[in-house]
């Protein structure tokens, strides 16, 4: 796992991208000056605080994760969809249930992207992390089977980020 | 052209608000909070979103040119909805509140509060 | 059409604030009033985004994004404050 820097002056690349992208859609334009304005910030403002970041593992498989952001933005929908169903039906019916799922995967950034994924997806919360970060606490709106969700989860969106930030086992 | 702009506009608007109206009708009706937490953390959201992207169509075919900056709110609600559905959670678990009685694993809770392992 | 659609929209919203609005007065704890306030913001934004469907002007977004804004960080800031007793440590 590499922490430092790849670039002197471009210290996290990513921070640069998203600060570059977000000027030019909070001023809904490419105007040439504005291109050279959201430049200048992408550039400076990494640098003044990459200070007071913490170390962050590195992304390391760019295109892993853009296929895990669409497969999680179609997870989404299909999630919403179920969970719609579950609360238009009397709710006598729930099954809910807290769960602990083990996690494989260290560190702080990997373990938030699971849990806010975990969040949003299959009809599950993530409530609370174990103070030695290897137990993530999930509330189940309606618990069907508690080790086919512990796999789904482990399989299906653990795994991805373990590979995207190669964190090791 | 106007006609299935519009079509597509309109399905995504009534799609939306009846996910955003969903999301708090599981707020009003579902039993403890726990189980209150899901309706908006995940109906609303949605509906949020296919709110904003009929807005970016509307706009885009109004002014004539690419409008994309309803993202930016989507974008916002996606990061913010866990991380307000998380401190919520935390807060109810340490205020010990009433969990639905048939609830499985109702001690994990317990555990999750003083953040053991189970 | 594109009327009938905002308008079914609009009712739907103001139908979903109104429960939100109940579920503020009478949840039995103040986590669910905070989660209802929350709700709430949300489809007040969405209301917005409506209104500016409607007027067909895009001087509603910046009010939609600072109302995003400040819903999160108020709803972080009562979460802490009933968790602990205090904003800052």
């Amino acid at each position: 796992m590499q922490t430092k820097p790849r670039f002197r002056f471009l210290p996290s690349p990513l921070h640069s991208l998203l600060l570059f992208t977000v000027w030019l859609l909070l001023n809904n334009t490419l105007a040439p000056g504005h291109l050279v304005l959201a430049a200048f910030f992408a550039i400076t403002i990494p640098l003044l605080t990459s200070g007071m970041q913490d170390p962050h593992p590195r992304f390391h498989r760019p295109l892993l994760a853009l296929r895990y952001v669409l497969r999680v933005l179609g997870d989404i929908v299909i999630a919403n969809f179920e969970v719609a169903i579950l609360v238009i039906r009397p709710s006598k019916h729930l099954n809910p249930a807290f769960v602990a799922i083990p996690l494989s995967i260290t560190h702080d950034l990997p373990i938030t992207l699971l849990a806010s994924t975990v969040s949003l997806t299959p009809g599950t919360v993530s409530a609370e992390i174990s103070e030695d970060n290897k137990w993530l606490y999930v509330h189940v709106l309606n618990l069907m089977d508690k080790d086919a969700l512990i796999t789904l989860i482990k399989q299906r969106y653990e795994k991805p980020l373990m590979e995207i930030f190669e964190c090791s086992i | 052209m106007e006609f299935w702009v519009e079509l597509v506009a309109s399905i995504l608007l009534v799609t939306g608000a009846t996910f955003a109206f969903i999301g708090s009708l599981g707020l009003a009706k579902l039993p403890d909070f726990y189980t209150r937490l899901h309706g908006p953390t995940k109906a609303t959201t949605l509906g949020m979103g296919c709110l904003l992207i009929a807005s970016m169509i509307l706009v885009t075919y109004w002014q004539g040119y690419l409008s994309v900056h309803e993202l930016l709110i989507t974008l916002f609600l996606l990061i913010t909805a866990p991380v307000t559905a998380y401190m919520l959670a935390k807060t109810a678990m340490h205020h010990k509140l009433q969990i639905l009685e048939k609830t499985t694993d109702k001690t994990l809770s317990k555990r999750a509060a003083e953040r053991m392992t189970p | 059409m594109l009327n009938i659609a905002i308008t079914i929209a609009a009712v739907l919203m103001c139908l979903s604030l109104m429960l939100n609005l109940w579920r503020l007065f009478k949840g039995p704890s103040r986590p669910d009033r905070i989660l209802a306030l929350d709700t709430m913001y949300i489809n007040s934004i969405a209301l917005i985004i409506l209104f500016g469907i409607f007027s067909r002007t895009t001087l509603y977004f910046e009010a939609a994004l600072l109302i995003a804004m400040l819903g999160f960080v108020s709803t972080a800031a009562m979460c802490k404050y009933i968790l602990r007793g205090d904003l800052i440590e």
